[in-house]
């Protein structure tokens, strides 16, 4: 039973899928996608304890041996991104009932929990998969229950959204598999492990050359790496609040892990960095995403807007890691694929709930004006996420940034560590303009919280934030053992 | 074991008050008991502390190799009785005043008052930078929702202009400060001989100094002073929370902290050698700024800018007699400023006198408030029978030990200042003829008064009875 975990990590979502669409009913589709999140998280925990105490594990699928059939590989990285990815399902499909209940004719409900699903396990198998085609075909899966997901957004401008974001993420999948294609072509085989023993040596040739060139653009793509960032925005603007909490929190995080998984287990990475000026590109872009869409989001009037410009920020910080290359600084950036997590997690389910008792269709800054009054603990859990967003001691936020200043200090990047600071004062810039506006600024309408389901996972999630920010043993332990894992053929 | 309770009971009282939030008598007794209990507490680990024993407790690793650590030292120990003790009298004068001036939000204002006591607690007790830093900001956010406390236009501004300094400051300069710390000398433990020594040189050493000093914007050095005077629109028991029992205390307390237990006072004497200039500096441009100021509170406000100056210059020529000045002046300047501002609430409550040029002959229809704020204006001065006579003779040996002479110019010329501007409040107020003024008012109320006559007594009472707090600085240097 054990060894077949990992597999059982894809199918039970995947399975569930289908059964939703037979069954169309909303309270079974509720019942099953919750029970699956659940399922997800149990499994997700045993991996990584299984990781952590006998160390790497592979599956070989129906038994067949690796390079031949497809592995399935758990290590410390995928076992830390699969526990991302299901404590964030373990909190958005308890929230999902009401909310989806609220923004979606019932005739149609099915089809939400059912893409969730699939999106689900699309991007575990994303991370639990050691083949590189296999990894194409979850991308792929995930992000076509994406834009599934995005579509079924109330307003209409949800289906150009979806369109766009489409447009995009079929270029990245594309060029993703063009990449792919290219390794194949020079080696034969699409086992990454496989994959990455071949490479030795060949690293100058020009195939592989442009397969690296094709896959971090493909990849960057899907993760919104600056300047790549613009399906973005709309895509979590118009989506229905329990996607938007939720590709907010695992979408873009996957895709990360995708990049780190080629950038330092597949391709050499003593040939990545010290031969072309991936550091230096990596680092510029970065502080150019963590810079310039937060002084967007300052300027922003709709709040989930405001938040998704944030969201490109955010991921100017996971992405510094890799530009830093050293320990602490992939620590800072793999945790914060958890810290990050949790906080937008946190702030996007909480502004369901507001746009549910509004009513409205979009939320601007003014119209939360009162919120502190009308939804005192609404209000409440948006600032304390949104302290954690700023990096503010005591909260998961302040973790990951401590580890990126430690990693730019011992490069002695004096200008990055200047930038991680400048971001998070812009930060507070952005997130004091809705703390004004709740508290600040009178409102109307009487107290009416969010219902109860959809704000206690709300607050389960703010209060997630601070608890990372003070019993780290799961997001700094882990990623520190996941940065160790990647540096160890480095140097 | 007191340890953990020093900070949990102001964080329970929180709660408590925050539970009670339909029943204002009970809940300003738990504000009330909340206070007395934490400074029997603290009295009682002061005890411990003067016996020479540093309670201790580690609460757990917070990252690896950083623990949330908690250790009481003498200075700490000091700033802790001066919190907690304040605390209270604080707690009886915003009773009178809340109800005095029908102000809103009054469980909120309960709420935050009890958070800040336990942050400053948090900071008074933390046994390494990590801890410190984390109660620190805490510090910063929970005391917003009362500089802000009136919700309108100018609360909004007054509170932009608080949080942008105050986090610019920790934000850019403390944090990487300490990250360098760690860098440099691998840990972040307050250590007796300091950390850093021997491990940095020269300008690099002066530079990380610099980080410190400035990132600490709470001890209000210029050019970072300017949120103290914007979070004048706070009510007045915010300003006194502000000014004397917690905020600034907490920043000057950081930055004599840093010097001795991360520097080291050796290696220190060389990284903080520009220091006593900027403070020197501050302490005389706010003293002019103030006698030029014709708002009372503001002009406290920039009192309190130099006298924080004073104690960061005291500080920084780092001989054993100015750190003792240093650390006398924290709690000097705390009951003495805290009843200057209780008296300018007082005033503003009784008479809605807000202007200096507005107090003339008031003294006779307010005589308690108006001695009490005589007997503060001593403490601030340095004159007998106050409190700040003590330390100011301490900062003034010190100041000769060392033969600084700038830094004995500066507190010579800056008493002159502190008397242009606080004798003509005293002299208006007795001496001048009241203006055909038509309302009659008397004093403020009662409990008010008894609140800053206290700390009137308790200034008088340090200056006479000075052995405990001296005791407790002298195990410092």
């Amino acid at each position: 039973m054990v060894e077949h975990l990992p597999a059982l990590q894809v199918v039970l979502p995947l399975v569930a899928a289908p059964l939703i669409v037979l069954a169309r009913s909303p309270r079974f589709a509720w019942l099953a996608t919750t029970a699956v999140s659940y399922a997800c998280l149990v499994i997700a925990a045993l991996l990584a304890t299984r990781v952590a105490t006998l160390g790497a594990f592979s599956y070989a699928l129906g038994s067949w041996a690796p390079p031949w059939g497809i592995e399935y590989r758990v290590d410390a990285l995928s076992a830390f991104v699969l526990v991302a990815v299901a404590l964030t399902a373990s909190f958005v499909a308890p929230y999902a009932r009401r909310s989806i209940a609220a923004e979606l004719d019932a005739d149609r409900q099915y089809l939400m929990y059912a893409m969730y699903c699939l999106c689900l396990a699309g991007l575990l198998g994303i991370t639990v998969t050691g083949d590189a085609f296999n990894l194409f075909v979850f991308l792929e899966i995930s992000s076509l229950a994406s834009y599934v997901l995005i579509a079924l957004g109330r307003r209409r401008q949800a289906l150009v959204a979806a369109f766009q974001y489409m447009l995009m993420g079929t270029v990245g999948a594309t060029f993703y598999v063009i990449g792919v294609g290219l390794l194949y072509l020079v080696t034969g085989t699409l086992n990454l492990a496989d994959l990455a023993e071949r490479l030795r040596g060949v690293e100058d040739l020009r195939p592989v050359l442009a397969a690296l060139a094709f896959i971090t653009v493909g990849i960057g793509l899907k993760l919104a790496l600056f300047p790549l960032h613009q399906w973005l925005p709309n895509a979590y603007a118009y989506a229905p609040s329990m996607a938007t909490a939720f590709l907010a929190a695992t979408a873009t995080k996957v895709s990360v892990y995708v990049l780190l998984r080629f950038y330092f287990t597949v391709f050499d990475p003593a040939a990545l960095f010290d031969r072309l000026p991936t550091r230096e590109t990596f680092l510029a872009l970065s502080v150019a995403a963590m810079i310039l869409a937060s002084l967007v989001a300052v300027f922003e009037r709709e709040v989930k807007r405001l938040f998704a410009w944030s969201s490109v920020a955010q991921i100017g910080y996971i992405t510094l890691g890799i530009g830093l290359e050293n320990h602490a600084g992939l620590t800072g950036s793999i945790a914060h694929l958890l810290n990050h997590g949790v906080t937008k997690g946190a702030i996007f389910l909480l502004l369901g709930g507001v746009a549910l008792r509004s009513g409205a269709a979009s939320i601007s800054v003014g119209s939360l004006a009162g919120l502190g009054r009308r939804m005192p603990l609404t209000a409440f859990g948006l600032v304390i996420a949104g302290l954690s967003l700023i990096g503010v001691p005591g909260t998961a936020g302040f973790v990951t940034k401590w580890f990126l200043i430690l990693g730019a200090i011992e490069r002695e990047a004096w200008w990055v560590v200047g930038a991680i600071l400048a971001s998070s004062l812009i930060a507070v810039a952005y997130v004091w303009r809705l703390v004004e506006a709740a508290y600040l600024r009178a409102g109307q309408g009487t107290r009416r919280e969010a219902p109860a389901g959809m704000l206690a996972a709300g607050l389960a999630m703010a209060g997630l934030c601070v608890y990372f920010g003070f019993f780290t043993s799961i997001n700094v332990a882990g990623a520190s053992d996941a940065a160790s894992f990647l540096l160890r053929g480095a140097r | 074991m007191m340890l953990a309770l020093s900070i949990l009971i102001p964080a329970a009282a929180a709660a408590l008050i925050a539970a009670c939030h339909r029943r204002p008598n009970l809940r300003e007794a738990v504000s009330l008991a909340a206070a007395a209990g934490l400074f029997a507490c603290v009295a009682s680990l002061g005890g411990d502390v003067l016996r020479g024993a540093r309670p201790s407790l580690a609460a757990g690793e917070i990252l690896p190799g950083f623990a949330l650590a908690f250790e009481l030292e003498p200075l700490g120990c000091l700033f802790a009785l001066v919190a907690s003790g304040l605390w209270f009298v604080s707690g009886v004068y915003s009773i009178g005043y809340m109800r005095g001036n029908d102000e809103r939000h009054q469980t909120r204002f309960y709420v935050c008052f009890a958070l800040a006591i336990a942050g400053a607690i948090g900071v008074a007790l933390a046994g390494n930078l990590l801890t410190l830093y984390l109660f620190y900001e805490f510090l910063t956010f929970v005391t917003y929702p009362l500089v802000t406390h009136h919700g309108d236009e100018p609360a909004r501004r007054g509170g932009r202009t608080y949080l942008a300094l105050l986090l610019v400051s920790s934000m850019l300069f403390l944090l990487p400060a300490m990250a360098i710390t760690w860098w440099i000398g691998g840990s972040l433990d307050f250590a007796p001989g300091g950390i850093l020594a021997g491990k940095l040189s020269g300008p690099a050493a002066a530079g990380l100094a610099a980080l410190y000093a400035f990132g600490i914007g709470k001890a209000a050095l210029m050019p970072l002073h300017r949120w103290l005077p914007a979070a004048m629109v706070a009510p007045t028991p915010v300003s006194a929370l502000l000014h004397a029992v917690a905020v600034v205390k907490a920043g000057v307390f950081s930055i004599v902290k840093v010097v001795v237990y991360v520097f080291g006072i050796g290696f220190g004497a060389e990284a903080f050698a520009w220091l006593p200039w900027v403070a020197g500096f501050t302490i005389i441009a706010a003293s002019i700024v103030a006698l030029r100021a014709d708002n009372l509170k503001r002009r406290l406000a920039y009192s309190t800018v130099s006298q924080l100056a004073y104690v960061v210059l005291a500080a920084a020529i780092l001989t054993p007699l100015s750190i003792v000045g240093a650390a006398l002046h924290i709690a000097a300047h705390a009951l003495g400023k805290i009843t200057l501002f209780f008296a300018a609430g007082a005033i503003y409550t009784a008479a809605h006198k807000t202007e200096v040029s507005q107090l003339d002959g008031l003294g006779r229809r307010m005589p308690w408030t108006f001695a009490a704020f005589a007997i503060g204006a001593l403490s601030m001065i340095g004159l007998p029978p106050a409190a700040g006579f003590v330390s100011k003779w301490f900062m003034v040996s010190g100041a000769l030990a060392a033969q600084h002479w700038f830094a004995l110019a500066v507190l010579v010329a800056s008493t002159l200042l502190n008397a242009g501007y606080f004798l003509p409040i005293v002299y208006r107020a007795f001496f001048v003829p009241a203006l055909p003024d038509d309302a009659r008012h008397g004093e403020a109320p009662w409990p008010m008064v008894a609140a800053l006559v206290a700390t009137a007594a308790l200034t008088v009472a340090m200056f006479v009875w000075a052995d405990v707090p001296l005791a407790l600085a002298r195990r410092l240097a």
